[in-house]
């Protein structure tokens, strides 16, 4: 049995989410600046310019991209051959957690839900755990604004609803956020299982890499479909009219009660900061 | 397209010449406020007392920047979704508050009050934090500084790229952009 020491993964999960917040992955920087090129709105094609110039600027500078450095969100795969040593998983964590919004000078950005006081180390983490198999650990760290958060949602929809129903439930929210999360946005959808493991699914298909579709081609048809009807909205970069309303569209399926059709979305924001590691 | 430069405290004057989709840079001191403080501000009114600051004339920006690194001035310092204050926003203006920076929709109440007491509602580029930090020149936390990122920081920009979202002539360029782009 491999053994994983807490500590390893303290580093690790401080040393990604101070990465993250600096530096935009490649494929989200690189669809930026393919979709710039096609914006034909003037102000929607200086808006582009602008968040590649800040991509570029905060990882020169080494200052986050947005000061909304988000709510840090962590999933972690343990293979079922590993034990996790040195003491609490959840802790160490928290404690990478910590430590990378300090030192890299990231937003505190968690605070009690009713108190509103901040927690002052943007702790808790929200730690997604799945055990796989094999002597392997995966580490996704997804720090996540609240602006772009907000306006998401799990709606149950009638099975008799099919996907014109989800296809009218994901332009719903897309318009009700408008301007709002900050497109061009990347949208998630996460169909079927239950009320909670669609919100999962939903948030697990942002992290799918950008720009690349589902390997069941009904639903890459599916991806595609709700990409292009975004895109005729006119929302445009910032909300400010244009064509480039939206990067990319994932969706993540699983089977379901024959009663329901579970489905959330979950929007995010251009700056999608997003890095994963093998340990 | 044309750049208007303004300055901050803002005149009726400079307000009635700005129009939505104008393209503006800002230069001046302006007061950063979200949630939390827009609620105690409300506090202070109900109580009689004054807010941290004159808002006669003044801009507020919706924003929680993240902490300055040692060498910088500012963290990122983008604009947070202004709806969320659209709730308060009404009776600021009354008292005299002339614009406000953020991003997103606002209230129709919001958009009355910006017609009848000639006030301006800008947006800042969501998201381009990094890239906003570069204007300011000085920063410094004034009030409620208990609520951490959600305190009141004065700051003093120059030159801050904004565009022209909600003016006095009822017009509003999320609403025009949208139309003007829909396919």
């Amino acid at each position: 049995m491999r053994e994983v020491h807490t500590d390893e993964i303290a580093e690790k999960i401080e040393m990604m989410f101070i990465e993250a917040n600096i530096e935009l992955p490649e494929d989200v920087y690189g669809l930026l600046k393919t979709q710039a090129e096609r914006e034909v709105s003037p102000v929607g094609r200086e808006v582009l310019g602008a968040l590649i110039e800040n991509a570029d600027f905060a990882k020169r500078e080494g200052i986050p991209i947005c000061q909304d450095t988000g709510l840090a969100a962590v999933f972690i795969e343990i293979g079922q051959d590993v034990h996790i040593v040195g003491g609490s998983l959840t802790e160490a964590i928290n404690e990478g957690v910590r430590r990378g919004y300090t030192k890299g000078f990231l937003r505190k950005s968690c605070c009690d839900p009713l108190t509103r006081k901040n927690t002052g180390d943007n702790t808790p983490a929200i730690i997604h755990t799945k055990i796989v198999t094999g002597d392997r650990v995966k580490l996704t760290v997804f720090p996540k604004g609240g602006g772009s958060e907000n306006y998401g949602e799990v709606r149950m929809l009638l099975p008799s609803q099919g996907w014109a129903g989800i296809k009218a439930f994901v332009l719903e929210m897309v318009k009700k956020g408008g301007p709002n999360p900050c497109p061009p946005i990347f949208v998630g959808v996460g169909i079927g299982g239950n009320l909670e493991t669609s919100a999962t699914m939903a948030k697990e298909a942002l992290l799918l890499p950008a720009g690349k579709r589902n390997g069941d081609p009904v639903i890459a048809a599916y991806e595609l479909e709700l990409l292009e009807e975004i895109n005729r909205t006119g929302i445009g970069p910032q909300g400010y009219g244009g064509y480039v309303t939206c990067l990319d569209v994932h969706i993540k399926t699983m089977p379901c009660h024959i009663a329901s059709l579970p489905v959330a979305v979950n929007i995010q924001c251009h700056a999608h900061r997003k890095r994963d590691m093998v340990l | 397209m044309e750049i208007k430069h303004i300055k901050t405290p803002l005149s009726e004057e400079v307000i009635e010449g700005l129009k939505s989709g104008d393209k503006v840079l800002l230069t001046g001191h302006i007061y950063t406020a979200r949630d939390t403080a827009h609620k105690r501000f409300m506090e202070a009114l109900k109580d009689g007392k004054d807010l941290p600051f004159d808002i006669r004339n003044q801009v507020i920006y919706y924003c929680g920047p993240s902490p300055a690194p040692s060498g910088r001035v500012a963290g990122s310092c983008g604009p947070t979704t202004s709806t969320r204050m659209d709730l308060f926003a009404p009776e600021l203006i009354k008292r005299g508050l002339k614009g406000m920076i953020g991003k997103g929709r606002r209230s129709e109440k919001v958009k009355e009050a910006i017609r009848e007491y000639k006030a301006v509602y800008f947006g800042a580029i969501g998201g381009a934090g990094a890239l906003i930090s570069r204007c300011v020149i000085s920063m410094r936390a004034m009030a409620y500084e208990d609520l951490g990122p959600e305190s009141i920081f004065r700051l003093e920009v120059k030159e801050m790229p904004l565009f022209v979202i909600n003016d006095i002539f009822g017009h509003d360029l999320y609403d025009d952009g949208m139309l003007k782009y829909k396919r």
